[in-house]
């Protein structure tokens, strides 16, 4: 039971950081299908500050693997930026490119490092065992709370405020919704657009570091993020681009995905004898029901997808 | 003379494969400084080997051979990159190709191996399991409004697993992939129809190929040319205007993902049916062919005759990273040339954009000076 709540809380917080991130891009008017592809950068960046920094002190490591994979979600998120915002390219299509290109380059990049360290390791796993173990804060009866689940905790305080009770986030919301009358008054429509998509970037990237550092110690580059930006997409439309409500979505997602890791240590789930794919599945089969009752009625940003054209009403 | 090279830029055919080029010359460039970035020794030699493919091999005959190959698989490639662009044309993004094709590979290995079914029934049903497929999610955006993005991401998985799940069943005892078909049910394998002959005897030639070609005619045709078409593709530029002009607006997106589904299933059934690859059911990440169909549909110009030379484009770089030198390089090469292909194109409009406008700009220059010559 303690391991089904710690693997929810820590999906729920990948969800969470990630969900939000697609609230800042999407509330400041850019759909943000790229965000698994930023999540991939961002556990490559982490990753790679694990692998040649291992022996950092525990403090050290929390700090430097976070600033590596949220400089590499930014850095990452610079393509959706550029490309929607400064040549109004088809946000769909971009997202999309920049998922393949990310899970391509990282592979690529991951075998190139392995193969120069050892010609016959042509996998494109990096493994963190005990770089792994810096996160972990204090451990209770198989129920352990880590670094991650704080930091996501501080980030929702801090998105709720951000974005209802500073100018920032006000603006920003703004040019999701009406961009013309926001610039009428002055607002930089661009500069809120790429501050929303970098925030996009950073909680992504962050998002990327903690999904592949829940429950395992390696990660094989090859197989990106398997679908959980677009479950964090899910999520946000469930919680109808408001932070709170999302982190309530995320907590039911990831008690979904948890059981797909967890279910064969329940008695009553285990005499059902349902085969294990049907509990991979489930994330996806609950989303996609989700998604169904909720978006009937969804309120997403009016302007969002629609490149920003200072010469249009 | 002046006047011609006018007409030449102005032509948006022309712009589209200036464009394309262009997008294909910025993701060999970006590749190569990867391939230098990793190892400077043997970039020149890597990134001709992926552009070269088959013509890797020096004997003429195995180069043809091996040039069949690639044809074997650019005819999935072409049904996948055909999925994508028939559901853009009507404003819907396809993403789900590679699971429609999943599903198609599901049905079309199930009943060839379980059922021995003959080869056209297991394309009729790899066709209809994808256009099922793509009709959940035409239905999931008709009636309730979810984005089909989204939608076909999660469908995606869960055909993966559903497929894997399946087919386990029909899987060689000793290892992950699928029995194979040539020693089980040659009945279920693609007649060749003598068309091996021309590829030095290559078995994995069939009519997949010629017919694959048909299907982007089809296409064409259907999209371009008939009243089903033109409804679609109203329905796909303002669905409040169809509606309005008495289309049956929901049916018609239903419709689109529904063709769009059978037309990756098809592809998958092209692949699988003709020997080439057996299905692994370990897969952990949903088939790649979907995804460069993405890439091909915009490389093509969204054209149904263009993206039969831009999918053959894809399939002969993918092929080829094959024959990078595998100490220093792995074959994952070629797929992150793609991509950075595919995000390129992403800025085809705009290059066509700054193109037209300049092309204007010179037009109404000349135009103004022969007025001024006139009042002179």
């Amino acid at each position: 039971m303690a391991l089904l709540l710690q693997y929810t809380l820590i999906y729920a917080s990948v969800l969470l950081l990630v969900a939000l991130g697609g609230c800042f891009s999407e509330r400041s008017g850019i759909i943000n299908l790229g965000l698994e592809g930023i999540m991939v950068a961002g556990a490559l960046g982490g990753a790679l500050v694990m692998k040649y920094m291992p022996n950092l002190s525990p403090a050290a490591m929390v700090i430097g693997v976070v600033i590596g994979s949220v400089v590499f979600g930014m850095v990452f998120s610079l393509l959706l930026a550029v490309a929607a915002i400064n040549f109004n390219a088809d946000q769909t299509l971009v997202g999309t490119a920049m998922n393949m290109l990310a899970t391509a380059a990282a592979t690529v990049f991951v075998k190139a490092i392995n193969m120069a360290e050892n010609p016959n390791n042509v996998a494109s796993t990096i493994q963190y065992i005990d770089q792994k173990k810096a996160f972990s804060i204090i451990k209770i009866a198989g129920f352990e709370i880590n670094w991650f689940m704080i930091i996501t905790i501080v980030l929702l305080i801090l998105a709720n405020v951000v974005l209802y009770h500073t100018r920032l986030g006000l603006r920003l919301m703004a040019c999701g919704e009406h961009p013309q009358a926001a610039d009428s008054v002055g607002i930089n429509v661009y500069k809120m657009r790429y501050i929303g998509v970098l925030i996009s970037g950073f909680l992504g990237g962050l998002g990327g570091i903690v999904y592949i550092t829940a429950g395992v110690s390696e990660w094989k580059f090859e197989n990106g993020v398997a679908g959980f930006g677009f479950l964090a997409l899910a999520v946000m439309i469930f919680g109808q681009w408001k932070p709170n409500p999302i982190a309530l979505a995320a907590l039911l997602f990831g008690l979904f995905r948890a059981l797909s890791n967890v279910y064969s240590g329940f008695d009553f789930l285990a005499s059902l004898n349902i085969p294990g794919t049907f509990y991979k599945m489930l994330p996806y089969i609950i989303s996609l029901l989700v998604l169904a009752v909720s978006s009937k009625k969804s309120r997403a940003p009016k302007a969002e997808g629609i490149p920003y054209d200072k010469g249009q009403r | 003379m002046n006047k011609e090279k006018k007409n030449i830029l102005s032509n948006g055919a022309v712009q589209t494969l200036l464009a394309s080029l262009f997008c294909i010359v910025l993701g060999l460039v970006v590749g190569y400084v990867v391939l230098l970035a990793i190892n400077p020794a043997g970039a020149g030699r890597a990134i001709t080997a992926i552009l070269q493919n088959f013509l890797y091999f020096p004997r003429p005959e195995v180069a043809l051979e091996y040039f069949g190959s690639t044809l074997a698989k650019t005819a999935p490639l072409l049904m996948c990159t055909l999925s994508v662009l028939f559901a853009y044309k009507v404003g819907l993004f396809n993403i789900g190709a590679s699971g429609q094709y999943s599903v198609g590979a599901g049905f079309a290995l199930y009943f060839g191996i379980h059922y021995n079914a003959p080869w056209w029934v297991c394309l009729i049903l790899a066709m209809l399991g994808g256009a099922a497929l793509g009709a959940i999610a035409g239905a999931l955006k008709a009636y309730l409004n979810v984005n089909e993005v989204i939608a076909c991401i999660m469908l995606n998985w869960i055909s993966l697993y559903a497929v894997n799940t399946v087919l386990t069943e029909v899987k060689e005892s000793g290892t992950t992939y699928t029995l194979p078909l040539r020693t089980n049910n040659p009945n279920a394998l693609i007649p060749h129809l003598g068309l091996q002959h021309l590829f030095a005897d290559n078995r994995y030639v069939t009519i997949a190929i010629p017919l694959a070609v048909i299907f982007a005619i089809l296409v064409w045709v259907v999209l371009d040319k008939t009243k089903l078409g033109y409804e679609l593709k109203a329905t796909g530029l303002s669905i409040n205007a169809a509606k309005y002009a008495g289309m049956r607006e929901k049916k018609n997106i239903i419709l689109t993902m529904a063709i769009s589904g059978a037309l990756a299933g098809l592809g998958a059934g092209f692949l699988y049916l003709c020997g080439i690859e057996q299905w692994s059911c370990a897969q952990t990440a949903v088939p790649n062919m979907g995804f460069n169909g993405i890439a091909a549909a915009f490389l093509g110009g969204i054209h149904p005759i263009g993206v039969i030379f831009s999918s053959f484009f894809i399939q002969h770089i993918t092929s080829g990273g094959a024959y990078v030198d595998k100490m220093v390089y792995c074959s994952q090469i070629s797929d992150l040339i793609a991509a950075i292909i595919i995000y390129f194109c992403g800025f085809v409009l705009f290059f066509k954009h700054v193109m037209r406008s300049r092309i204007q700009k010179s037009e109404d220059k000349k135009k103004n000076v022969a007025a001024k010559k006139g009042g002179e």
